[in-house]
């Protein structure tokens, strides 16, 4: 027993030890991050190769990141929040965390409506969520916008993931922004009633139960079939039956999400921090969210990777990003209330 | 007196991520709760009670069967079913979750082979859809019957044999000693594992998300990102923890005059009954069956994962990923088991009426989703270290940053948040099977409180010690949420990688990572189940 509360009070120690030590080191910068360590570690390595900034790295869920910011106060060794949405970036500026940041290179490299109106945060890559169908089976000529797919002709035909997802609440707000609460709620509910099974699994399960025959067109986000698309042979296989169509092109174009970035207030850090994003608008950063995720860039002018490129150029759509943040709320309730789980 | 002022003041830290979370309740914006109402509600409790009950009853049914028939019958095959039946607890529901997905859903193998073979198509035939509450009540089963085995299991075997031979020359045959001689005594035990088991079916998150029921977990989580709601949030899991404090409270309740310590302390080996025939075909079935299901399919699913994958799956800080997951599991293991000592025999000592509930609400932390834990453990440290460092900068001028959040000690203050229950209840059942005649002749011998406790409880106790370890061990090993949301920078575990790539929906990579989980968590499994069937051994 003796032996065992020795050993406690040492571990207790050496656990508060390695606490705060050394996480306001100079040149270095503090990252919390909602993309997953395998999605932006390796290019914070690059970018400490070049600039010799050691970069520290926690992820985790978006909400949960902000508000441990939050709660941290100005104490926070935060200097950067990157999430994977920009409702999440709205919603850290709302919480007042963030620094008015901005250069004439991120201006020159970011197009506006990617950029907070007030300077608290900028996308960094694009989400599209595009609709996919079943190579021959379905003829595009069938599809043309998300608001068609509250058609009855798709009665048990279409697969989405849950509510729960942020990319289908972000699409949900983005309708409700274009055609009104009123008419999305229809929409809602006509879509729920064409669902081909009970909202359930990931993006990727849904391009799996389009290819099997559960459904014929599945909502995804393009970097899951791209993944598909480098994965096992299985997976591959699975994926080369699946075409991708652009919704809503002769209108407001496709629905984009972002994932980008903001500078914490207490930061003390603020000139590397500014440094980092700049970086990742760069066009090294840029080239490699497309070949590692199969994200777009922000920017035009970007080498594609083969499979982002054999799906060709689509019209986003632009509507301010801010809005989908805003929105998010209503969007889910408006889903609680389609039975849309 | 210093062990009730000590207990006093853990009770207050252990409450306060409670409170914090229950404060909340009255809100006077209630605009989002009244949405919850009028849609959700109704969903999320009727979900939630269904799949708690249907794993409650599922656990109990295999644990219990399964512990009888290794502890009191002999069958081929017993002695390696004794610690087989242990190994689904290292695996993660959420994994075994993708793993059976992978394997039944529509478009897995199976389904597809059926459908190549007969010409089916969709709709043609019918297939039990695994993402179901059906099937989430399987996964929770088959990983959580483990708890409900490993406690009563400990309790058969240390059931005084004398007990069990009266009722055999009462005329009594093996069945009915079961039912009315040996179930009822262990029911400390299995109502320990079983609530243990619907505990943490209420806290999962990853299993439900996946397969896509709304839940009280899910809910709360939805309300909280979905709906910007931290209010709602915790106005849910305060419902939540209200639901979880009527039914612990209702079970001690129920059993308010009932004594279960053992009138003898004189073991003989347990003379097992040999099974024959059917009896002994049906009995190795079913331990194989429990083991196939629970941890041989699942384990094998991703070994095939992994070869297919080849050794580039391996990240380069695998070894420091497991150094990283064991050495959390085991401090964390001992500093929660040293908690639930000083709680158990506190409660033994104090007679006091306020001492249960206390322990009890104390202890809610386990039917609580991590994420929700997590936040609750992160405002009072926070704000502990922002006033530490206020007070400091105004007086001294000196900034003490923030000493305890984002240090390894607010992951272990919310492990113990989560976990005390698992040690505390272990601990505590195998108190209570301990006379309080044995320290009353100790203080007659001039024995004070801590001698009692060092050199006659903990070393009869020596079994429950170790089995709150484990289970506390593994447990941290698979836990989730509370590591993503307070690690330190840069501070990775083989939990937290396999989440990742899982949530990317790059199931394959997780295999390596799973299948390390499996195999860190299997080595104490082992070593437990050998020295809990030693504990009977070396008396008979």
């Amino acid at each position: 027993m003796k032996s065992i509360s020795r050993m406690l009070v040492a571990s207790l120690i050496m656990s508060l030890s390695v606490s705060a030590a050394n996480v306001f080191a100079a040149d270095s910068l503090n990252v919390y991050s909602a993309r997953k360590e395998a999605l932006i570690k390796p290019i914070l390595d690059d970018f400490t190769k070049e600039t010799g900034i050691k970069v520290k790295l926690i992820t985790g869920k978006d909400d949960a990141l902000l508000t441990r910011i939050v709660k941290e106060g100005r104490n926070t060794p935060a200097d950067i929040l990157i999430t994977t949405d920009a409702g999440r970036l709205h919603r850290a500026k709302e919480a007042n965390v963030t620094a008015t940041f901005s250069s004439p290179l991120l201006e020159k490299n970011i197009p506006a409506h990617y950029r907070d109106s007030d300077k608290q945060w900028v996308g960094l890559s694009l989400r599209a969520r595009p609709i996919m169908y079943v190579k021959g089976r379905i003829d595009p000529k069938e599809l043309s916008t998300y608001e068609a797919l509250a058609d009855p002709k798709w009665k048990k035909r279409i697969c989405i993931r849950s509510s729960n997802n942020i990319y289908n609440q972000s699409l949900v707000a983005s309708l409700i922004k274009h055609n009104g609460e009123e008419a999305t709620q229809q929409w809602a509910k006509s879509l729920v009633s064409n669902l081909a099974r009970k909202p359930q699994g990931g993006d990727r399960d849904q391009i799996k139960a389009a290819v099997a025959g559960l459904c014929d067109v599945a909502v995804a986000n393009t970097y899951y079939l791209a993944g598909m698309l480098n994965a096992d042979a299985d997976s591959q296989a699975i994926a080369q039956q699946i075409a991708v169509f652009w919704p809503n092109q002769n209108d407001r174009g496709t629905h984009v999400n972002v994932s980008g970035a903001a500078i914490i207030k207490h930061s003390k850090n603020q000139a590397n921090a500014l440094k980092l994003i700049e970086y990742l608008s760069g066009d090294h950063a840029q080239q490699w969210y497309a070949e590692k995720n199969g994200e777009y860039p922000v920017r035009d002018n970007i080498k594609m990777s083969s499979t982002l490129a054999a799906w060709g150029n689509f019209k986003a759509d632009t509507l301010s990003l801010s809005e989908l943040g805003r929105l998010n709320k209503d969007a889910v309730m408006l889903m609680d209330r389609a039975g849309w789980r | 007196m210093i062990l009730r002022l000590v207990m006093v003041l853990l009770t207050f830290v252990l409450a306060t991520p409670l409170i914090v979370i229950v404060s909340n309740l009255v809100d006077p914006n209630g605009e989002v709760l009244s949405h919850l109402i009028d849609t959700v509600l109704a969903e999320y409790l009727t979900n939630s009670f269904i799949i708690m009950i249907g794993v409650g009853l599922g656990t109990v049914i295999l644990g219990v069967s399964a512990a009888w028939l290794t502890s009191m019958c002999q069958f081929p095959g017993r002695s390696i079913f004794e610690w087989a039946l242990l190994l689904p607890m290292a695996i993660p529901a959420y994994i075994i979750a993708y793993s059976y997905t992978g394997l039944l859903d529509f478009a897995g193998p199976i389904q597809t082979f059926l459908r190549d073979t007969f010409n089916l198509s969709y709709g043609d035939y019918y297939f039990p859809e695994i993402r179901s509450l059906g099937g989430a009540i399987s996964m929770l089963t088959l990983v959580l019957f483990p708890y409900v085995y490993l406690l009563a299991r400990a309790a058969f075997i240390n059931q005084s044999i004398c007990v069990l031979d009266v009722s055999r020359t009462l005329g009594y045959g093996p069945f009915r000693t079961f039912k009315t001689v040996a179930l009822p005594l262990a029911r400390p035990a299995i109502i320990a594992g079983a609530s243990i088991a619907m505990m943490e079916t209420l806290a999962d998150y990853g299993t439900v998300e996946y397969f896509g029921i709304a839940t009280f977990t899910t809910g709360i989580l939805r309300t909280w990102y979905g709906l910007d709601s931290a209010v709602g949030a915790s106005q849910l899991a305060s419902i939540l923890l209200i639901f979880v404090f009527s039914l612990v409270f209702l079970e001690q309740y129920s059993r308010r005059h009932a004594r279960y310590h053992h009138t003898s302390q004189r073991h003989q080996a347990i003379d097992r009954i040999p099974l024959l025939g059917k009896a002994k075909v049906s009995a190795i079935l079913f331990c194989s069956a429990l083991v196939a299901f629970g941890f041989l399919i699942p384990a094998a699913q991703f070994l095939t994962w992994w070869i297919s994958l080849g050794s580039e799956a391996i990240s380069s800080d695998y070894l420091q990923l497991i150094t990283h997951s064991v050495e959390l599991a085991l401090i964390s293991a001992l500093f929660i088991l040293a908690v639930a000592v000083i709680f158990a025999y506190g409660k033994r000592l104090n007679k006091s009426a306020w001492m249960n509930p206390v322990m009890r609400i104390s202890s809610l932390g386990y039917a609580m989703p991590g994420t929700v834990v997590a936040i609750g453990v992160l405002i009072p440290l926070t704000w502990f270290d922002n006033s530490l460092d206020s007070f400091m900068r105004e007086t001294f001028d000196i900034s003490t940053g923030l000493l305890l959040s984002g240090s390894l000690a607010g992951l272990l203050f919310a492990y113990l948040i989560r976990f005390l229950t698992l040690s505390l209840q272990t601990v505590d059942s195998g108190l209570e099977r301990i006379k309080h005649s044995m320290e009353e002749a100790a203080k007659t011998m001039g024995y004070g409180h801590r001698e009692i406790l060092t050199k006659i409880h903990l070393p009869i106790l020596r079994g429950s010690l170790l089995t709150a370890i484990l289970m506390v061990f593994v447990d941290v090993l698979k836990e989730l949420p509370a590591t993503l949301v307070l690690r330190p920078f840069d501070f990775n575990t083989l939990a937290v990688k396999a989440f990742e790539l899982a949530s990317d929906e790059r199931l394959m990579e997780t295999a390596p990572y799973a299948l390390t989980i499996v195999a860190v968590g299997i080595v104490p499994v082992i070593f437990l189940s050998r020295s809990i069937t030693k504990t009977r051994d070396v008396k008979s």
